[in-house]
């Protein structure tokens, strides 16, 4: 049974379709990455997934025992946190749920998150103080709080220079392995084909929805990874 | 030490001190979300519209509370519906109503019984003003203050830093925005008469701002500002009592000598 199965999505801003006739499935496992180029909608479909945006039209399932509140998500950052007082620690507990105290087994939790994306010797450190990749694993850190099952991660490597993002790239793909299925908003085709199971390729409707194998021999990935490489440049 | 025995031996200066100590803790513990959120002039826009009821309370021989609790409220919600749709952005929404509601306030006094010592009161606070009704009030108010942050005190950190997350993660960030509107129109109301309308906002930024100069936990920042916002309000009123000047100017500039301290501390930490 797929975790999420969208059928027929539809997705618009005050008449304006930002997502169209999308149906698509993630199985439990998966890593799909979304491409498509700026105002495709891939964060919109990221929101509606959230169940922060009400579908217009067309359903949203979630299966095999995921509850919407319980998908862990790597924001775009908000310049509202770049001078936040709080140490890493705190951040990464609120990603708990908190019912108001955090119990114990949180505690652990995002201790042991913690530990797994080596943050342990930071905890007591300032979030605003951190450089870009180690701000990405705190949130990384907390998305996996509210998580054991999916992970929405929308264009996490934004900012980061190469080496860093490989590193994040690297820690994504190890959290796949051990069972954390993953969806992934991403400007980076070639990495995307490099690391993903499966494709979805946006424009407002879906161009292409299947294989990361078979999206490399098809005839709009050819294209649009030709084209890749300068819009790469542009965002870094 | 004679100065603050004889500030004691009146009833009306103990009362104010009181009132004036427990709303500033208040303040001081709600404004740290609230200019964390870029929120934080809702506290001034709370104390114009506050204005504006205590003048028609006073025009229709109400009793000021029973009409500015409930305006004040009101007008709390109002602004966060504003800015949660989205159609006008929030600083623009608090400018609306702060100044719509001081210029019906003025309007309403200036019709009723004219401009005199009492609206110059509630403009700029007045230490005589506090009953023993408003001790039993502020008491009340600041236990349900304290009691409410406490046990949401995660959620309102969580809201705070990131709301879409929090949301996201099925935490009510509605509710808890709720809460904080109505937390800090209780506070303004309450403490608006012995501060002054113009200057009870200034309990809600400066505290927290000089605090987030300080300290890189959020925890930390909450109990700075408000020990910050005690202290600064102790020898606030001890210099408006001893130089007799009103008490809400009196500390406010303490507030900001305090601010521009911690600006300084932060800066040499940051050379250090
Ligand atoms: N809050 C919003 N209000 C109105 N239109 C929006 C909003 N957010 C996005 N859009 C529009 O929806 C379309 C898809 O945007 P988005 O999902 O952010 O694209 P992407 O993430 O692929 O760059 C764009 O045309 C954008 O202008
Ligand atoms: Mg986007």
């Amino acid at each position: 049974m797929a975790l999420i199965s969208c059928r027929d999505l539809c997705l618009a801003y005050e008449g304006k379709i930002a997502v169209d006739r999308l149906s698509f499935d993630v199985s439990p496992g998966d890593y799909l990455c979304i491409v498509g180029e700026n105002g495709s909608g891939k964060s919109t479909l990221i929101r509606a997934l959230l169940g922060l945006k009400k579908p217009r039209s067309g359903s949203i399932q979630y299966g095999d025992g995921l509850k919407q509140s319980e998908i862990g998500y790597l924001p775009q950052q908000t310049p509202a946190q770049k001078d936040f007082p709080a140490s890493v620690r705190e951040v990464v507990l609120s990603g708990c749920r908190a019912a108001p105290f955090y119990s114990a087994s949180e505690k652990r939790r995002a201790a042991e998150n913690m530990e797994k994306l080596g943050l342990t010797e930071l905890k007591k450190a300032c979030y605003r103080e951190l450089s870009g990749g180690q701000q990405q694993r705190v949130l990384l850190a907390r998305a996996l709080c509210a998580t054991r099952k999916l992970l929405l991660l929308d264009e996490p490597v934004t900012g980061l220079d190469p080496a860093v993002s490989a590193e994040l790239y690297r820690i994504i793909r190890d959290l796949n392995e051990e069972g954390v299925t993953v969806v992934m908003v991403t400007h980076d085709v070639d990495c995307a084909i490099e690391r993903a199971r499966t494709i979805l390729h946006l424009r407002t409707v879906p161009l292409f929805w299947g294989r990361a194998e078979d999206y490399r021999e098809s005839e709009i990935g050819r294209s649009f990874m030709a084209s890749g490489p300068e819009k790469g440049g542009d965002e870094a | 030490m004679s100065l603050i025995k004889e500030m004691l031996s009146y009833t009306f200066l103990l009362r104010a001190i009181i009132v004036g100590g427990l709303v500033s803790l208040c303040a001081a513990v709600l404004g740290v979300p609230l200019v964390l959120k870029r929120y934080s002039m809702i506290g001034d826009g709370l104390s114009h519209v506050g204005f504006g009821a205590l003048a028609v309370a006073a025009a229709m021989n109400a009793a000021p509370l029973s009409v500015a609790i409930p305006v004040v409220v009101a007008a709390a919600f109002l602004l966060l519906r504003l800015s949660a749709s989205g159609k006008v952005k929030g600083d623009a929404a608090i400018a609306v109503v702060s100044t719509g509601s001081l210029a019906l306030g003025v309007i309403v006094i200036s019709l009723s019984t004219g401009m005199n010592t009492e609206t110059s009161n509630y403009l700029f606070g007045s230490i005589l003003s506090m009953s023993e009704e408003d001790v039993r009030l502020s008491l009340i108010l600041t236990a349900l203050v304290l009691l409410l942050f406490i046990i949401f005190y995660h959620h309102i950190f969580a809201v705070t830093f990131d709301e879409t997350f929090a949301r996201a993660t099925g935490k009510r960030a509605g509710a808890c925005n709720a809460l904080l509107a109505l937390l800090t129109a209780l506070t303004v109301v309450v403490g608006m008469r012995l501060m002054g309308s113009l200057l009870i906002s200034g309990l809600v930024i400066f505290p927290a701002l000089s605090a987030m100069r300080l300290c890189r936990e959020f925890r930390h920042v909450i109990i700075v500002s408000s020990a910050l916002s005690l202290v600064c309000f102790l020898l606030g009123t001890v210099a408006s009592f001893a130089l007799a000047i009103p008490t809400g100017a009196s500390v406010v500039c303490v507030d900001i000598l305090a601010l521009l301290g911690c600006f300084g501390l932060g800066r040499l930490r940051e050379r250090g």
